[in-house]
Protein backbone atom coordinates (compact mmCIF):
# COMPACT_ATOMS: atom_id res chain seq x y z
CA UNK A 1 0.00 0.00 0.00
CA UNK A 2 1.27 3.64 -0.94
CA UNK A 3 0.46 6.70 0.81
CA UNK A 4 1.08 9.77 -1.58
CA UNK A 5 3.03 12.06 -0.10
CA UNK A 6 0.48 15.58 -0.22
CA UNK A 7 2.89 17.54 -2.62
CA UNK A 8 3.62 21.27 -1.25
CA UNK A 9 1.10 23.79 -2.99
CA UNK A 10 3.60 26.32 -2.91
CA UNK A 11 7.65 24.80 -4.49
CA UNK A 12 10.23 26.04 -1.99
CA UNK A 13 11.80 27.86 -4.91
CA UNK A 14 9.19 30.79 -4.78
CA UNK A 15 9.89 31.14 -1.30
CA UNK A 16 13.95 32.07 -2.16
CA UNK A 17 12.32 34.72 -4.68
CA UNK A 18 9.92 36.22 -2.27
CA UNK A 19 12.87 36.11 0.17
CA UNK A 20 15.71 37.91 -2.49
CA UNK A 21 12.54 41.17 -3.17
CA UNK A 22 13.27 41.58 1.19
CA UNK A 23 16.41 44.01 1.05
CA UNK A 24 18.72 44.95 4.15
CA UNK A 25 17.36 48.47 4.69
CA UNK A 26 20.74 50.02 5.56
CA UNK A 27 23.08 47.70 3.36
CA UNK A 28 20.51 48.26 0.33
CA UNK A 29 21.18 44.53 -0.70
CA UNK A 30 18.41 41.53 -1.04
CA UNK A 31 19.27 39.46 1.92
CA UNK A 32 19.60 36.13 0.13
CA UNK A 33 22.45 37.53 -1.63
CA UNK A 34 24.11 38.89 1.96
CA UNK A 35 23.92 35.25 3.11
CA UNK A 36 21.16 36.35 5.51
CA UNK A 37 19.03 33.13 4.91
CA UNK A 38 20.34 30.22 6.83
CA UNK A 39 16.94 27.64 5.87
CA UNK A 40 13.96 28.05 4.18
CA UNK A 41 11.44 25.88 3.16
CA UNK A 42 7.69 25.26 2.87
CA UNK A 43 5.70 22.66 5.66
CA UNK A 44 3.46 20.23 4.84
CA UNK A 45 0.62 21.84 5.94
CA UNK A 46 1.75 24.82 3.36
CA UNK A 47 3.46 26.79 6.11
CA UNK A 48 6.37 28.83 4.28
CA UNK A 49 9.47 29.04 6.48
CA UNK A 50 12.16 30.57 7.13
CA UNK A 51 14.94 30.96 9.15
CA UNK A 52 17.41 34.12 9.14
CA UNK A 53 20.68 34.97 10.75
CA UNK A 54 23.14 38.02 11.31
CA UNK A 55 26.52 38.73 11.15
CA UNK A 56 27.06 39.78 14.71
CA UNK A 57 24.68 38.91 18.42
CA UNK A 58 24.23 42.93 18.17
CA UNK A 59 22.76 43.87 15.09
CA UNK A 60 21.06 46.97 15.22
CA UNK A 61 17.24 45.58 16.54
CA UNK A 62 15.35 48.20 14.44
CA UNK A 63 16.86 46.78 11.10
CA UNK A 64 16.37 43.34 12.13
CA UNK A 65 12.93 43.68 12.84
CA UNK A 66 12.43 45.24 9.98
CA UNK A 67 14.01 42.45 7.67
CA UNK A 68 11.68 39.85 10.09
CA UNK A 69 8.85 41.98 9.41
CA UNK A 70 9.33 42.13 5.15
CA UNK A 71 10.41 38.39 5.08
CA UNK A 72 6.92 37.68 7.06
CA UNK A 73 4.93 40.09 4.42
CA UNK A 74 6.90 38.56 1.30
CA UNK A 75 5.66 35.38 2.37
CA UNK A 76 2.33 35.85 3.45
CA UNK A 77 1.77 37.47 -0.32
CA UNK A 78 2.57 33.77 -1.72
CA UNK A 79 -0.16 32.51 -3.56
CA UNK A 80 -0.97 28.63 -1.78
CA UNK A 81 0.90 29.83 1.42
CA UNK A 82 -1.17 28.67 4.45
CA UNK A 83 0.73 30.06 7.02
CA UNK A 84 4.18 31.50 7.55
CA UNK A 85 6.39 31.36 10.11
CA UNK A 86 10.41 33.55 9.76
CA UNK A 87 12.54 33.17 12.75
CA UNK A 88 15.71 35.59 13.59
CA UNK A 89 18.47 33.19 14.96
CA UNK A 90 21.13 33.97 16.95
CA UNK A 91 20.18 37.30 18.17
CA UNK A 92 20.43 39.06 21.44
CA UNK A 93 16.75 40.04 20.75
CA UNK A 94 15.38 37.12 18.82
CA UNK A 95 12.75 36.35 21.02
CA UNK A 96 11.10 40.29 20.88
CA UNK A 97 11.35 40.28 17.26
CA UNK A 98 10.26 37.22 16.10
CA UNK A 99 6.95 37.59 18.99
CA UNK A 100 6.67 40.61 18.05
CA UNK A 101 6.44 39.88 14.22
CA UNK A 102 4.02 36.83 14.28
CA UNK A 103 1.78 39.04 16.27
CA UNK A 104 1.79 41.83 13.97
CA UNK A 105 1.74 44.00 16.83
CA UNK A 106 4.72 46.04 15.67
CA UNK A 107 8.34 47.50 16.73
CA UNK A 108 6.78 49.58 19.41
CA UNK A 109 4.57 46.84 20.67
CA UNK A 110 7.70 44.73 20.62
CA UNK A 111 9.88 47.11 22.68
CA UNK A 112 7.44 48.84 25.21
CA UNK A 113 8.72 51.70 27.00
CA UNK A 114 12.02 51.29 24.47
CA UNK A 115 10.80 52.70 21.25
CA UNK A 116 8.91 55.88 20.52
CA UNK A 117 6.85 54.89 17.68
CA UNK A 118 7.12 52.80 14.32
CA UNK A 119 10.32 52.02 11.97
CA UNK A 120 8.50 54.12 8.76
CA UNK A 121 10.75 57.13 9.61
CA UNK A 122 14.02 54.93 10.07
CA UNK A 123 13.09 53.34 6.49
CA UNK A 124 12.56 56.20 4.76
CA UNK A 125 15.73 57.24 5.63
CA UNK A 126 17.59 55.04 4.35
CA UNK A 127 15.71 54.48 0.86
CA UNK A 128 16.87 58.34 0.37
CA UNK A 129 20.29 57.03 1.34
CA UNK A 130 20.11 53.93 -0.69
CA UNK A 131 18.86 56.15 -3.71
CA UNK A 132 21.39 58.87 -3.37
CA UNK A 133 24.23 56.08 -3.60
CA UNK A 134 22.32 54.55 -6.46
CA UNK A 135 21.74 58.18 -8.59
CA UNK A 136 25.83 58.87 -7.73
CA UNK A 137 26.95 55.51 -9.07
CA UNK A 138 25.17 56.73 -12.58
CA UNK A 139 26.08 60.22 -12.84
CA UNK A 140 29.86 59.40 -11.82
CA UNK A 141 29.60 56.91 -14.97
CA UNK A 142 27.86 59.38 -16.95
CA UNK A 143 30.66 62.28 -15.91
CA UNK A 144 33.24 59.26 -16.66
CA UNK A 145 32.38 59.00 -20.37
CA UNK A 146 32.23 62.52 -20.98
CA UNK A 147 29.43 64.20 -19.79
CA UNK A 148 29.00 67.77 -17.38
CA UNK A 149 27.18 69.04 -14.92
CA UNK A 150 24.64 71.10 -17.09
CA UNK A 151 24.14 67.66 -19.64
CA UNK A 152 23.47 65.60 -16.29
CA UNK A 153 20.54 67.91 -15.02
CA UNK A 154 19.35 68.05 -19.11
CA UNK A 155 18.89 63.93 -18.77
CA UNK A 156 15.53 62.30 -18.41
CA UNK A 157 16.46 58.67 -16.83
CA UNK A 158 15.31 57.15 -20.49
CA UNK A 159 18.01 58.86 -21.81
CA UNK A 160 20.84 57.57 -19.73
CA UNK A 161 19.55 53.54 -21.19
CA UNK A 162 22.49 52.44 -23.55
CA UNK A 163 24.71 55.13 -21.83
CA UNK A 164 25.05 53.51 -18.71
CA UNK A 165 25.40 49.79 -17.26
CA UNK A 166 21.45 48.44 -17.68
CA UNK A 167 21.27 46.65 -14.53
CA UNK A 168 22.05 50.13 -12.79
CA UNK A 169 19.29 51.81 -14.47
CA UNK A 170 17.25 49.43 -13.18
CA UNK A 171 18.01 49.84 -9.56
CA UNK A 172 17.88 53.46 -9.52
CA UNK A 173 14.25 53.11 -11.20
CA UNK A 174 13.58 50.30 -8.02
CA UNK A 175 14.93 53.10 -5.66
CA UNK A 176 12.37 55.48 -7.13
CA UNK A 177 9.93 53.63 -6.60
CA UNK A 178 10.52 52.65 -3.11
CA UNK A 179 10.43 56.71 -2.35
CA UNK A 180 7.04 56.72 -4.53
CA UNK A 181 9.55 59.45 -6.85
CA UNK A 182 8.48 59.50 -10.40
CA UNK A 183 10.49 56.87 -12.14
CA UNK A 184 9.17 56.70 -15.96
CA UNK A 185 11.71 57.24 -19.04
CA UNK A 186 10.91 60.97 -19.11
CA UNK A 187 11.44 61.80 -14.95
CA UNK A 188 14.34 63.99 -14.45
CA UNK A 189 17.55 61.71 -14.25
CA UNK A 190 18.72 63.39 -10.92
CA UNK A 191 16.32 64.66 -8.25
CA UNK A 192 16.42 65.38 -4.06
CA UNK A 193 14.73 63.16 -1.71
CA UNK A 194 11.55 65.11 -2.88
CA UNK A 195 11.85 64.69 -6.51
CA UNK A 196 12.34 67.67 -7.21
CA UNK A 197 15.19 68.29 -9.99
CA UNK A 198 18.62 69.60 -8.53
CA UNK A 199 20.25 72.61 -9.87
CA UNK A 200 23.23 73.37 -10.95
CA UNK A 201 24.22 75.18 -7.70
CA UNK A 202 23.23 72.14 -5.87
CA UNK A 203 24.54 69.25 -7.63
CA UNK A 204 28.17 69.30 -7.06
CA UNK A 205 27.69 69.02 -3.58
CA UNK A 206 24.90 66.50 -3.39
CA UNK A 207 27.07 64.02 -5.55
CA UNK A 208 30.06 64.70 -3.08
CA UNK A 209 27.87 63.74 -0.22
CA UNK A 210 26.31 60.77 -1.88
CA UNK A 211 29.94 59.96 -3.08
CA UNK A 212 30.91 59.18 0.70
CA UNK A 213 26.99 57.75 1.92
CA UNK A 214 27.57 54.67 -1.09
CA UNK A 215 31.09 54.28 -0.09
CA UNK A 216 29.38 53.98 3.13
CA UNK A 217 27.14 51.95 2.26
CA UNK A 218 29.68 49.27 0.00
CA UNK A 219 32.01 49.57 2.79
CA UNK A 220 29.31 48.55 5.44
CA UNK A 221 28.05 45.77 3.69
CA UNK A 222 31.86 43.98 3.00
CA UNK A 223 32.22 44.07 6.22
CA UNK A 224 28.62 42.36 7.19
CA UNK A 225 29.41 39.81 4.47
CA UNK A 226 32.80 38.90 6.22
CA UNK A 227 31.67 39.18 9.95
CA UNK A 228 28.71 36.82 8.29
CA UNK A 229 31.40 34.31 6.89
CA UNK A 230 33.93 34.85 10.15
CA UNK A 231 30.19 33.85 12.56
CA UNK A 232 29.04 30.71 10.19
CA UNK A 233 31.66 29.28 8.50
CA UNK A 234 33.21 29.77 5.25
CA UNK A 235 30.67 29.96 1.78
CA UNK A 236 28.47 27.97 2.64
CA UNK A 237 25.60 28.88 0.54
CA UNK A 238 22.04 28.08 2.01
CA UNK A 239 20.44 28.54 -1.51
CA UNK A 240 22.05 25.60 -2.76
CA UNK A 241 21.81 23.24 0.19
CA UNK A 242 18.16 24.10 1.00
CA UNK A 243 17.66 22.30 -2.48
CA UNK B 1 58.38 54.55 17.98
CA UNK B 2 58.87 53.46 14.42
CA UNK B 3 61.50 53.88 11.70
CA UNK B 4 61.34 52.70 8.10
CA UNK B 5 62.19 53.56 5.01
CA UNK B 6 64.62 57.08 6.65
CA UNK B 7 61.29 58.07 8.37
CA UNK B 8 60.73 58.18 12.11
CA UNK B 9 57.28 58.26 14.02
CA UNK B 10 56.20 58.65 16.77
CA UNK B 11 53.28 56.33 17.54
CA UNK B 12 49.85 57.34 20.36
CA UNK B 13 47.69 54.37 20.32
CA UNK B 14 44.59 56.02 21.53
CA UNK B 15 42.22 53.45 22.08
CA UNK B 16 43.20 50.45 23.69
CA UNK B 17 41.93 48.46 26.64
CA UNK B 18 42.68 45.63 29.60
CA UNK B 19 39.63 43.62 29.61
CA UNK B 20 37.96 40.48 31.42
CA UNK B 21 36.07 38.76 29.40
CA UNK B 22 36.74 35.44 30.90
CA UNK B 23 33.28 33.26 31.14
CA UNK B 24 33.80 33.67 34.69
CA UNK B 25 33.37 37.45 34.32
CA UNK B 26 30.45 37.28 32.08
CA UNK B 27 27.21 38.39 33.99
CA UNK B 28 25.10 36.74 31.70
CA UNK B 29 24.34 35.80 27.58
CA UNK B 30 25.04 39.68 26.59
CA UNK B 31 28.36 39.09 27.83
CA UNK B 32 29.23 36.41 26.30
CA UNK B 33 27.45 37.37 23.40
CA UNK B 34 29.66 41.11 23.36
CA UNK B 35 33.38 39.21 23.81
CA UNK B 36 32.06 36.87 21.15
CA UNK B 37 31.23 39.67 18.70
CA UNK B 38 34.55 41.41 19.27
CA UNK B 39 36.15 38.29 18.78
CA UNK B 40 34.99 37.61 15.10
CA UNK B 41 36.21 41.16 14.76
CA UNK B 42 39.60 40.09 15.60
CA UNK B 43 39.35 36.65 13.70
CA UNK B 44 37.97 38.50 10.41
CA UNK B 45 40.10 41.69 10.14
CA UNK B 46 43.50 40.42 11.80
CA UNK B 47 46.16 38.62 9.39
CA UNK B 48 47.10 35.27 9.69
CA UNK B 49 49.85 35.63 12.06
CA UNK B 50 48.15 37.82 14.79
CA UNK B 51 45.16 35.79 15.24
CA UNK B 52 44.63 34.24 18.90
CA UNK B 53 42.23 31.81 19.97
CA UNK B 54 39.74 32.63 22.33
CA UNK B 55 41.01 32.17 25.57
CA UNK B 56 43.56 34.00 24.93
CA UNK B 57 41.34 37.01 23.61
CA UNK B 58 39.32 36.94 26.62
CA UNK B 59 41.96 38.24 28.84
CA UNK B 60 45.55 39.00 28.08
CA UNK B 61 47.87 39.40 31.40
CA UNK B 62 50.23 42.56 31.92
CA UNK B 63 52.88 40.98 30.71
CA UNK B 64 50.89 40.37 27.10
CA UNK B 65 49.78 43.86 27.22
CA UNK B 66 53.65 45.34 27.39
CA UNK B 67 54.76 43.11 25.35
CA UNK B 68 52.44 43.54 22.61
CA UNK B 69 52.09 47.37 22.80
CA UNK B 70 55.70 47.89 23.73
CA UNK B 71 57.96 45.92 22.98
CA UNK B 72 56.86 44.67 19.03
CA UNK B 73 54.20 47.36 18.70
CA UNK B 74 56.11 51.04 18.42
CA UNK B 75 53.38 52.67 20.50
CA UNK B 76 55.28 55.34 22.37
CA UNK B 77 52.02 55.78 24.27
CA UNK B 78 48.89 54.14 24.88
CA UNK B 79 45.47 55.85 26.57
CA UNK B 80 42.78 53.54 28.01
CA UNK B 81 39.66 53.62 27.24
CA UNK B 82 37.52 52.13 29.73
CA UNK B 83 34.55 50.18 28.92
CA UNK B 84 32.73 49.61 31.87
CA UNK B 85 29.28 47.13 30.69
CA UNK B 86 28.50 46.46 34.40
CA UNK B 87 25.49 44.96 33.02
CA UNK B 88 27.06 42.50 30.94
CA UNK B 89 30.30 41.30 33.05
CA UNK B 90 30.40 41.11 36.96
CA UNK B 91 33.17 43.15 37.64
CA UNK B 92 33.29 45.40 34.32
CA UNK B 93 34.64 45.04 31.63
CA UNK B 94 37.22 47.64 31.78
CA UNK B 95 37.01 49.82 34.02
CA UNK B 96 39.27 53.19 35.02
CA UNK B 97 40.61 51.90 38.22
CA UNK B 98 41.55 48.11 36.54
CA UNK B 99 43.33 50.34 33.65
CA UNK B 100 44.47 52.76 36.60
CA UNK B 101 46.55 50.27 38.73
CA UNK B 102 48.17 49.10 35.65
CA UNK B 103 48.57 52.30 34.26
CA UNK B 104 50.43 53.45 38.12
CA UNK B 105 52.77 50.60 37.61
CA UNK B 106 54.27 52.13 34.09
CA UNK B 107 53.64 55.79 34.57
CA UNK B 108 55.65 56.97 31.32
CA UNK B 109 53.48 54.27 29.31
CA UNK B 110 50.31 55.04 29.73
CA UNK B 111 47.23 57.69 29.93
CA UNK B 112 44.10 56.79 31.94
CA UNK B 113 40.74 58.12 31.02
CA UNK B 114 37.52 57.89 32.91
CA UNK B 115 33.73 57.84 31.69
CA UNK B 116 30.53 58.81 32.95
CA UNK B 117 27.09 57.85 32.59
CA UNK B 118 24.36 60.80 32.72
CA UNK B 119 21.82 58.37 33.82
CA UNK B 120 23.79 57.88 37.27
CA UNK B 121 22.00 61.62 38.30
CA UNK B 122 23.91 64.01 41.01
CA UNK B 123 25.64 60.96 42.91
CA UNK B 124 27.54 60.30 39.58
CA UNK B 125 28.79 63.52 39.23
CA UNK B 126 30.88 63.59 42.61
CA UNK B 127 31.92 59.93 41.17
CA UNK B 128 33.49 61.72 38.13
CA UNK B 129 34.92 64.56 40.41
CA UNK B 130 36.41 61.64 42.09
CA UNK B 131 37.69 59.80 39.55
CA UNK B 132 39.58 63.24 37.87
CA UNK B 133 41.03 63.64 41.06
CA UNK B 134 41.84 60.43 41.63
CA UNK B 135 43.67 59.60 38.22
CA UNK B 136 44.42 63.43 36.51
CA UNK B 137 41.69 62.81 33.46
CA UNK B 138 42.48 64.97 30.73
CA UNK B 139 39.84 62.86 29.04
CA UNK B 140 36.64 60.43 29.04
CA UNK B 141 35.55 57.35 27.27
CA UNK B 142 31.77 57.45 26.71
CA UNK B 143 29.47 54.48 25.26
CA UNK B 144 26.13 55.88 24.74
CA UNK B 145 24.85 52.31 23.83
CA UNK B 146 25.41 51.10 27.42
CA UNK B 147 22.42 49.15 29.04
CA UNK B 148 21.26 49.86 32.51
CA UNK B 149 18.78 48.19 34.15
CA UNK B 150 15.56 48.75 31.64
CA UNK B 151 17.71 51.72 29.82
CA UNK B 152 19.14 50.73 26.53
CA UNK B 153 21.40 53.57 26.35
CA UNK B 154 21.54 57.52 26.16
CA UNK B 155 22.33 61.02 23.72
CA UNK B 156 25.31 63.13 24.10
CA UNK B 157 22.48 65.83 24.06
CA UNK B 158 20.29 64.84 27.37
CA UNK B 159 20.45 67.31 29.68
CA UNK B 160 21.86 65.29 31.82
CA UNK B 161 24.90 64.75 29.73
CA UNK B 162 25.63 68.95 28.93
CA UNK B 163 25.87 68.66 33.31
CA UNK B 164 28.58 66.49 33.26
CA UNK B 165 30.01 67.86 29.82
CA UNK B 166 30.00 70.79 32.10
CA UNK B 167 31.68 69.60 34.73
CA UNK B 168 34.28 67.93 32.49
CA UNK B 169 35.17 71.42 31.45
CA UNK B 170 35.01 72.41 35.20
CA UNK B 171 37.63 69.81 35.74
CA UNK B 172 40.09 70.10 32.93
CA UNK B 173 38.82 67.16 31.28
CA UNK B 174 38.91 68.29 27.49
CA UNK B 175 39.07 65.10 25.92
CA UNK B 176 35.85 63.32 24.71
CA UNK B 177 35.49 60.00 23.23
CA UNK B 178 32.33 58.90 22.11
CA UNK B 179 31.68 55.17 21.05
CA UNK B 180 27.71 54.81 19.60
CA UNK B 181 26.18 51.30 19.71
CA UNK B 182 23.40 49.36 18.60
CA UNK B 183 21.22 49.78 21.39
CA UNK B 184 20.27 53.67 22.04
CA UNK B 185 17.15 54.83 23.37
CA UNK B 186 14.60 54.85 21.45
CA UNK B 187 15.39 51.77 19.47
CA UNK B 188 12.81 52.57 16.27
CA UNK B 189 15.69 55.41 15.19
CA UNK B 190 19.25 55.15 13.83
CA UNK B 191 21.69 53.99 16.67
CA UNK B 192 24.32 55.10 14.67
CA UNK B 193 23.25 58.91 14.07
CA UNK B 194 26.10 61.45 15.45
CA UNK B 195 23.73 64.01 15.42
CA UNK B 196 23.78 64.80 19.01
CA UNK B 197 27.55 64.73 18.70
CA UNK B 198 26.93 67.77 16.49
CA UNK B 199 24.55 69.42 19.05
CA UNK B 200 27.16 68.71 21.81
CA UNK B 201 30.21 69.86 20.12
CA UNK B 202 28.82 73.17 19.16
CA UNK B 203 27.18 73.95 22.98
CA UNK B 204 30.95 73.01 24.20
CA UNK B 205 33.70 74.40 21.95
CA UNK B 206 36.28 74.37 24.23
CA UNK B 207 35.80 70.64 24.23
CA UNK B 208 37.32 68.07 21.91
CA UNK B 209 35.04 65.71 20.63
CA UNK B 210 36.95 62.30 19.66
CA UNK B 211 34.44 60.43 17.36
CA UNK B 212 35.82 56.63 17.77
CA UNK B 213 35.86 54.14 14.73
CA UNK B 214 34.96 57.51 12.84
CA UNK B 215 31.39 56.87 12.74
CA UNK B 216 31.54 53.85 11.45
CA UNK B 217 29.00 52.37 10.17
CA UNK B 218 28.04 55.97 9.38
CA UNK B 219 31.19 57.71 7.92
CA UNK B 220 28.85 59.55 6.02
CA UNK B 221 27.40 61.01 8.78
CA UNK B 222 30.33 61.59 10.69
CA UNK B 223 32.06 63.20 7.98
CA UNK B 224 29.35 65.70 7.69
CA UNK B 225 29.22 67.28 10.94
CA UNK B 226 32.82 67.04 11.29
CA UNK B 227 33.41 69.19 8.46
CA UNK B 228 31.47 71.78 9.85
CA UNK B 229 32.76 71.59 13.67
CA UNK B 230 36.08 72.15 14.26
CA UNK B 231 35.91 70.52 17.36
CA UNK B 232 35.39 67.07 16.30
CA UNK B 233 37.91 64.51 15.49
CA UNK B 234 38.14 60.87 14.25
CA UNK B 235 39.47 57.98 16.10
CA UNK B 236 40.44 55.25 13.83
CA UNK B 237 39.78 51.93 15.90
CA UNK B 238 38.22 49.61 13.56
CA UNK B 239 38.74 51.28 10.62
CA UNK B 240 42.84 50.44 10.99
CA UNK B 241 42.38 46.68 10.35
CA UNK B 242 40.71 47.02 7.11
CA UNK B 243 44.41 48.35 5.65
CA UNK B 244 44.27 44.73 5.41
CA UNK B 245 41.65 42.61 4.62
CA UNK B 246 40.74 45.52 2.27
CA UNK B 247 43.01 48.07 1.43
CA UNK B 248 40.91 49.73 -1.16
CA UNK B 249 38.38 50.53 0.81
CA UNK B 250 40.82 51.97 4.00
CA UNK B 251 42.14 54.17 0.89
CA UNK B 252 38.51 55.67 0.76
CA UNK B 253 37.89 55.33 4.27
CA UNK B 254 41.26 57.63 5.13
CA UNK B 255 40.47 59.85 1.64
CA UNK B 256 37.36 60.81 2.45
CA UNK B 257 38.86 61.60 6.09
CA UNK B 258 41.14 64.02 4.08
CA UNK B 259 38.61 65.46 2.26
CA UNK B 260 35.55 66.14 4.91
CA UNK B 261 38.25 66.96 7.73
CA UNK B 262 41.92 67.36 7.38
CA UNK B 263 45.09 65.41 8.65
CA UNK B 264 45.14 67.56 11.77
CA UNK B 265 41.99 65.67 13.31
CA UNK B 266 42.23 61.95 12.62
CA UNK B 267 43.69 59.99 15.25
CA UNK B 268 45.28 56.52 15.23
CA UNK B 269 44.36 53.41 17.43
CA UNK B 270 44.82 49.66 17.09
CA UNK B 271 41.36 49.13 19.26
CA UNK B 272 43.71 46.57 21.59
CA UNK B 273 43.23 43.75 22.39
CA UNK B 274 40.82 43.60 19.26
CA UNK B 275 43.72 44.17 17.06
CA UNK B 276 47.57 44.14 18.12
CA UNK B 277 49.52 48.04 16.78
CA UNK B 278 52.62 45.93 15.51
CA UNK B 279 51.10 44.76 12.42
CA UNK B 280 48.87 48.16 11.99
CA UNK B 281 51.66 50.57 12.50
CA UNK B 282 53.73 48.82 9.64
CA UNK B 283 51.24 48.55 7.56
CA UNK B 284 49.97 52.13 7.87
CA UNK B 285 53.63 53.44 7.56
CA UNK B 286 54.04 51.45 4.40
CA UNK B 287 50.55 52.73 2.87
CA UNK B 288 49.89 54.95 0.15
CA UNK B 289 46.66 55.71 -2.08
CA UNK B 290 46.26 53.61 -4.85
CA UNK B 291 47.37 55.26 -7.72
CA UNK B 292 44.17 55.40 -9.62
CA UNK B 293 42.45 56.98 -6.34
CA UNK B 294 44.96 59.95 -5.45
CA UNK B 295 43.34 62.14 -8.19
CA UNK B 296 40.55 62.60 -5.93
CA UNK B 297 41.68 61.89 -2.92
CA UNK B 298 45.54 62.70 -3.42
CA UNK B 299 48.50 61.01 -1.47
CA UNK B 300 49.99 60.30 2.06
CA UNK B 301 52.84 62.36 3.18
CA UNK B 302 55.34 61.26 5.90
CA UNK B 303 54.41 63.96 8.34
CA UNK B 304 50.72 63.45 7.31
CA UNK B 305 51.48 59.70 8.50
CA UNK B 306 53.51 61.12 11.41
CA UNK B 307 50.37 63.58 12.51
CA UNK B 308 47.69 60.44 12.31
CA UNK B 309 50.69 57.80 14.06
CA UNK B 310 50.96 60.21 16.80
CA UNK B 311 51.42 64.38 16.71
CA UNK B 312 47.83 64.77 16.58
CA UNK B 313 46.86 63.48 20.06
CA UNK B 314 49.77 64.28 21.32
CA UNK B 315 49.07 67.78 20.92
CA UNK B 316 45.87 66.54 22.23
CA UNK B 317 46.71 65.50 25.68
CA UNK B 318 50.12 67.13 26.15
CA UNK B 319 52.25 64.76 25.21
CA UNK B 320 56.05 65.61 24.95
CA UNK B 321 57.26 64.63 21.36
CA UNK B 322 61.17 64.07 21.90
CA UNK B 323 63.15 65.89 19.51
CA UNK B 324 63.38 65.32 15.86
CA UNK B 325 59.83 62.90 15.87
CA UNK B 326 58.09 65.93 14.90
CA UNK B 327 57.50 67.14 11.25
CA UNK B 328 59.96 67.01 9.08
CA UNK B 329 58.12 70.41 7.44
CA UNK B 330 57.02 72.44 10.40
CA UNK B 331 53.80 74.02 10.53
CA UNK B 332 52.88 77.50 9.61
CA UNK B 333 51.85 79.70 12.67
CA UNK B 334 49.07 81.29 11.62
CA UNK B 335 46.48 78.45 12.28
CA UNK B 336 43.27 79.58 13.02
CA UNK B 337 40.45 77.12 13.99
CA UNK B 338 40.50 74.41 10.64
CA UNK B 339 37.06 73.97 9.44
CA UNK B 340 37.48 71.79 6.25
CA UNK B 341 33.70 73.68 5.65
CA UNK B 342 35.59 76.76 4.05
CA UNK B 343 38.30 74.96 2.56
CA UNK B 344 35.01 73.03 0.98
CA UNK B 345 33.00 76.03 0.46
CA UNK B 346 33.00 75.19 -3.31
CA UNK B 347 31.41 72.04 -2.78
CA UNK B 348 29.03 73.12 0.28
CA UNK B 349 28.09 76.25 -1.61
Amino acid sequence: MTRTRPRPAVPVSAVWRALGTVRDPELDEPITDLGFVADAGVADDGTATADLRLPTYFCAPNFAFLMVADADDALRALPGVSDVRVRLLDHFASEEINGGVAAGRGFGAAFPDLAEGELAELRLAFRRKAHAACQERVATALLASGADHAELLRLRLGDAAGRVDGGELERLRRRRRDLALPAREEAPLLVDDEGAPLTLEELPARLRFARTTRISIEGNAGWCRGLLRTRYGAAEDARETAG
Amino acid sequence: MYEKDGERYFVVDGHIHFWDGTPANQANRYGEGFLNCFYDYHRNLSPDHAVWDLEHFQRQSEEDLLHDLFEVGYVDKAIFQPTYLTDFFINGFNTTEQDGALAEKHPDRFIVNGSFDPRDGEGGLAELERLAERWSLKGVKLYTAEWKGTSKGWKLSDPWSYRYLEKCQELGIRNIHVHKGPTIYPLNRDAFDVADVDDAASAFPELTFIVEHVGLPRLEDFCWIATQEPNVYGGLAVAMPFIHTRPRYFAQIIGELLYWLDENRITFASDYAIWTPKWLVEAFADFQIPEDMQGEYGALTPDIKRKILGLNLARLYDIDVPPGLGLAVPEQRDTSPVVAADRNEAVLG
